[in-house]
């Protein structure tokens, strides 16, 4: 059942926003929008893919201690190619990304993958895993972004959904509401987990 | 003028952990005690005007006269990288109670995206203009100390607040947090065009 456990750790019960509390910065930075945070997601869970592969194949020649280097560098490599693709065929959604494209290399999930999972499976689960953790990224993101986009701009996907009257909280859509709807979703998130328990 | 301008926009206008998201991640991690806050503060401000200054030579006399500049990022991961291995090294033998109390966050701060957010900044807008480009970096990195002390300071007292069970830990610390970035939203009004 290994390809169910990844699915369910990638999205689930290791996602790396809600469970793991990292890569806050993307998350909280480019979701003031719905489509902006599905874009940095996927862009995101690419460059993990191709990551995770290409260090799942290559590790055992990396000497153990510049693994992280090597590994920074191959990373690096892929955000450059997907930045690339993004100026080709996205431009809009590039630069609304702005500088968060290339900061993709710094992005604490792909080094964790990278040194719990890839380092240790072969390329094909390392794809897997990528894909996943990617899949778990994105949701999260998505869900942020929809969240504030719907109480900042009483917009969903970019479509207005909300009544003239209705009145919107700009808060949400500026750099604290970031703050407030991801603590808030956490908290909410260790409700859930409590009542399961119980 | 100008310096003064970009300073303070970099410090406290445009905040980098709390207005720009840069950084959440030592924000979050490092700041449960005062001391620690702040030697991680001097860390990444020591790193961050190093790193500003390197990248901006690496980037104009030698990537910019190879036609090479799609390299950027690439190269500015590794001087960064580099720079934090000196300072870890200096560390170990300048303050080892430091080096210590900041544990795996020292190496970490090469990953730490507001310095690479910052030589991408000068980067894309001070490209020209190296003293600028440093002085951008050192605001940058007092913005990063003065958010990161002062959140130390307000974590501190919330370890004796009686605060709902599902909110302990890191969902008061990012409701603190959204509170303390909305008191910088007030120095947007230092800047005015």
């Amino acid at each position: 059942m290994k390809p169910l456990k990844i699915l369910l750790n990638g999205v689930w019960y290791e996602n790396p926003i809600f469970v793991q509390a990292i890569a806050l910065c993307p998350a909280l930075a480019v979701s003031t929008t719905a489509v902006n945070a599905i874009g940095m997601g996927l862009a995101t869970a690419v460059v993990l893919i191709f990551s995770n592969i290409t260090i799942s194949l290559v590790h055992r020649f990396i000497p153990n201690q510049v693994r992280i280097p090597c590994f920074i560098v191959i990373i690096a490599g892929f955000v450059t190619v997907l930045q690339f693709g993004l100026e080709a065929y996205f431009p809009a959604l590039n630069h609304s990304l702005g500088i968060f494209i290339p900061l993709i290399v710094v992005n604490c999930i792909l080094l964790a993958r990278a040194e719990s999972f890839a380092a240790s499976n072969n390329a094909l689960w390392s794809a897997a895993d990528g894909l996943c953790t990617g899949l778990g990224f994105t949701a999260a993101l998505t869900f942020i972004g929809a969240i504030r986009e719907f109480f900042g701009s009483g917009t969903f996907f970019g479509v207005s959904v909300l009544p003239a009257w209705f009145p919107l909280t700009v808060i949400i859509i500026l750099p604290p509401g970031a703050f407030f709807t991801l603590g808030a979703l956490i908290a909410g998130m260790n409700v859930i987990k409590k009542r399961r328990r119980a | 003028m100008e310096f003064i301008l970009v300073f303070t926009g970099a410090a406290l206008v445009n905040n980098f952990v709390l207005t720009r998201f840069l950084g959440i991640c030592p924000f979050l991690g490092v700041s449960k005690r005062v001391e620690t806050a702040f030697g991680m503060g001097l860390a990444v401000t020591f790193v961050m005007a190093l790193s500003s200054a390197a990248t901006h030579l690496m980037y104009r006399y030698v990537l910019i006269p190879l036609n090479a500049e799609y390299l950027f990022n690439i190269a500015f991961v590794l001087i960064i990288a580099v720079l934090v291995q000196l300072v870890e090294m200096y560390m170990k033998k300048a303050s080892p109670s430091l080096y210590k109390a900041l544990g795996i966050f020292l190496p970490l701060i090469t990953t730490n995206c507001a310095v690479l957010g910052v030589t991408l900044i000068n980067k894309d807008t001070h490209a020209h203009e190296f003293l600028i480009s440093v002085v951008h970096g050192v605001g940058a990195a007092v913005g990063f100390t003065l958010a990161i002390v002062l959140f130390a300071g307000i974590r501190e007292k919330i370890e004796y607040s009686n605060i709902p069970a599902a909110f302990k830990g890191l969902p008061i610390a990012l409701i603190a947090s959204g509170l303390m970035s909305i008191a910088f939203l007030g120095f947007a009004g230092l800047i005015m065009p």
